[in-house]
């Protein structure tokens, strides 16, 4: 079961009871503002377009009221659009009829909610078997395949108790096995960590970059904290006003932000924990000297290896072990710490 | 000076549509009503003919048993709803004084027809309620119906039940349906819409088809506000038995008529203490249960 792209092409969401009509304005580029003062319509999402990989971590970023939770509804529905297409394997979500989107959502997409939405009168065994449920597979086998991911989450035992029964961050691991129980290509996940306190909530980032280095499913995830984007994203959107403003990895993110919004989001971040070694790398020139560094290593990872060695050059290599490049601490050193003179934006922002 | 000496007529005393007219209409209106109930005779008797079929069926098994198979099937059912011991036992001590006071059989009576027009009640309210909830417009439709089956006097919807079924038993019935609907439709459709849309938003998000959504969450969510409609019809039902006596419906409600009627203090109070008796063995069953349905909700993380 192979995951595909999910491509979202020029959508719009405008939020009103003559949504249809205000279109054309939009898109000839009316404001938000504009639009809400003089139409009384408000505008959700404009012009997105977005290619998220297949197999990967989308991270859409935003604050609330960025249109973040509206587009990652697109995806499966939830909220149907004014404007655009999404497409997941050459169809398109939102000309789906009423059957064939029931069953898009039962077979392909699996979602986790920010407040959990777990059904309270059922044990986590029953909520963890509803999407089997409503598949109509049999009860023995549902019950098999979710014990499965309920012990896969750390919550063997708690199957029969109650959501009510657990904390926080144990009703979200509950969530995350009723999603992954469905076995669907697309793991939709809005805003999934943000009402579990800090430490759980890297906890649970670890669980979701673990069973995805084997699942491989399309993942789709929905935050406003960026530092929880760089560590799971391979690809990251930065949403604002319903309006994409930079796309791309999160390293290119941090290191040109494309306006001084990104650089007031970026200016706190870890730098040493998202650019990666091949980035201050240069040309290999005579020997491989010092230790070896794999490539696609953070800063930070490299920094220890050549403390560790003592050593202030190093050389990376791919993944079969070939020297590719060279790496000296001082460059490194540059890139991790803030931004240059040069860095125009930042400093604007920060100012 | 009067007001009125200086005010034009018109504006003085409220120029009411003349008698004569008033008269032709109502004439005109109680004819063709009573026209129209002579012409489907026939059919009213046979929609009639299974309620009358299923009230006879419980009346006669009530009254008929021995009464301490009664007692005990009914502490039986006390006990299965409520789990508790407390509850049983009153239950049990309240019909035996019910008992001891000759009231035995009137009460048989009128419990089977409270359970009849209770089941009724839950047949028909619940699907509507459900209805009003799927629907704004069908609950803009149903909301002021609700409004006059509530306010209305019961003694003035007696007449057209009168008129249509005549006296007996089912029109007693129906009326005391009738009195006894509104909370739970209400309650029902209040349960229902008051379902945290964000676990309904789940189940979209699974694909679940209306009618799995209904089965698996919104009845399920809203059963306890819809416990309380069918506490609250039960409760409605057994005040409206009294006033249901009065076209023909037997029990303890005749006992209190007839008391009104002559005068007797101590066998009306009687009687009306029976109603109070089956009332809060009924109140505290269907309580203790719909608090036992909501046993997942108690038990909160520390």
């Amino acid at each position: 079961m192979a995951s595909h792209a999910i491509e979202i092409r020029n959508l719009y969401k405008i939020f009103g009871p003559r949504a249809a009509s205000h279109i054309e304005a939009v898109k000839a580029g009316i404001g938000k503002a504009e639009l809400n003062a003089e139409h009384g319509h408000v505008l959700g999402l404009k012009d997105i377009n977005i290619s998220m990989p297949a197999g990967a971590v989308m991270v859409v970023m935003g604050l609330s009221g960025s249109g973040k939770s509206t587009l990652i509804r697109h995806i499966n529905r939830l909220i149907d659009p004014t404007a655009g297409e999404v497409l997941y394997d050459g169809v398109d979500i939102c000309r789906m009829n009423e059957r064939d989107l029931r069953e898009f959502r039962r077979h392909k997409t699996a979602m986790v909610f920010q407040k959990f939405a777990l059904l309270p009168h059922r044990t986590i065994l029953e909520n963890t078997c509803y999407g089997l449920e409503i598949q109509g597979v049999p009860s023995v086998e549902r019950r098999r395949r979710a014990m499965g991911w309920i012990e896969r989450v750390g919550l063997a035992g708690f199957e029969n108790h109650y959501p009510n029964q657990l904390s926080g961050g144990m009703q979200q691991r509950v969530g995350l096995a009723r999603a992954l129980t469905n076995d669907a290509e697309i793991l939709l996940m809005d805003e999934a960590y943000s009402a579990l306190d800090p430490l759980i909530r890297v906890d649970m980032q670890t669980v979701l970059l673990d069973l995805q280095k084997e699942l491989k499913k399309t993942v789709v995830f929905i935050t406003h904290d960026l530092d929880e984007a760089l560590r799971l994203g391979d690809k990251i959107a930065i949403l604002r006003d319903g309006e994409v403003i930079q796309q791309g990895s999160g390293q290119d993110i941090v290191r040109c932000p494309a306006d001084d919004y990104i650089a007031a989001f970026v200016k706190e971040v870890n730098r040493s924990r998202v650019i990666r070694v091949e980035t201050v790398m240069t040309p290999l020139v005579g020997l491989a000297e010092g230790p070896p560094i794999a490539q696609g290593s953070v800063l930070e990872a490299a920094a220890r290896q050549m403390s560790g060695h003592r050593v202030s050059v190093a050389h990376v290599v791919d993944a079969s072990g070939r020297p590719v490049g060279r790496v000296e601490l001082s460059a490194m050193v540059g890139a991790m710490v803030s931004p240059g003179e040069q860095d125009g934006p930042r400093r604007a922002a920060a100012e | 000076m009067a007001l009125c000496d200086v005010v034009p007529t018109l504006l003085c005393k409220f120029p009411a549509i003349d008698e004569g007219t008033i008269r032709v209409v109502r004439k005109t209106i109680d004819e063709n009503f009573k026209a129209l109930v002579r012409a489907y005779a026939n059919v009213i008797d046979v929609v009639v003919a299974p309620l009358q079929w299923f009230l006879n069926l419980l009346e006669r098994s009530f009254t008929g048993a021995p009464w301490i198979l009664v007692l005990a099937i009914l502490m039986a059912l006390v006990f299965a709803a409520s789990r508790s011991l407390r509850i049983t036992l009153g239950a049990g001590l309240a019909m035996v004084a019910i008992g001891l006071l000759g009231l035995w059989n009137d009460t048989m009576i009128t419990l089977a027809i409270v359970t009849v027009s209770t089941l009724l009640a839950i047949l028909i309210g619940i699907p509507i309620g459900i209805a009003m909830a799927r629907s704004d417009r069908a609950q803009g439709v149903v909301n002021p119906v609700l409004d006059v089956m509530q306010t209305m006097p019961s003694f003035v919807y007696l007449i057209p039940v009168v008129m249509i079924f005549g006296i007996g038993k089912v029109p007693g019935l129906i009326s005391v349906v009738i009195y006894a609907l509104p909370p739970m439709i209400r309650l029902t459709n209040l349960g229902i819409r008051l379902v945290d849309k964000e676990v309904l938003e789940a189940a979209d998000a699974f694909g679940s088809s209306p009618w799995q959504k209904l089965k698996n969450v919104q009845i399920p969510l809203a059963l306890p506000t819809i416990m309380a409609g069918i506490n609250q019809t039960i409760m409605m039902a057994l005040a409206m038995v009294v006033i249901a006596s009065m076209v023909g419906v037997g029990g303890l409600g005749r006992n209190v008529l007839q008391a009104i009627n002559n005068q007797f203090f101590t066998i009306g109070f009687l009687n009306g203490f029976a109603l109070v008796g089956i009332a809060i063995i009924f109140d505290r069953a269907s309580q203790a249960y719909g608090r036992r349905l909501q046993k997942h909700s108690e038990v909160v993380h520390g």
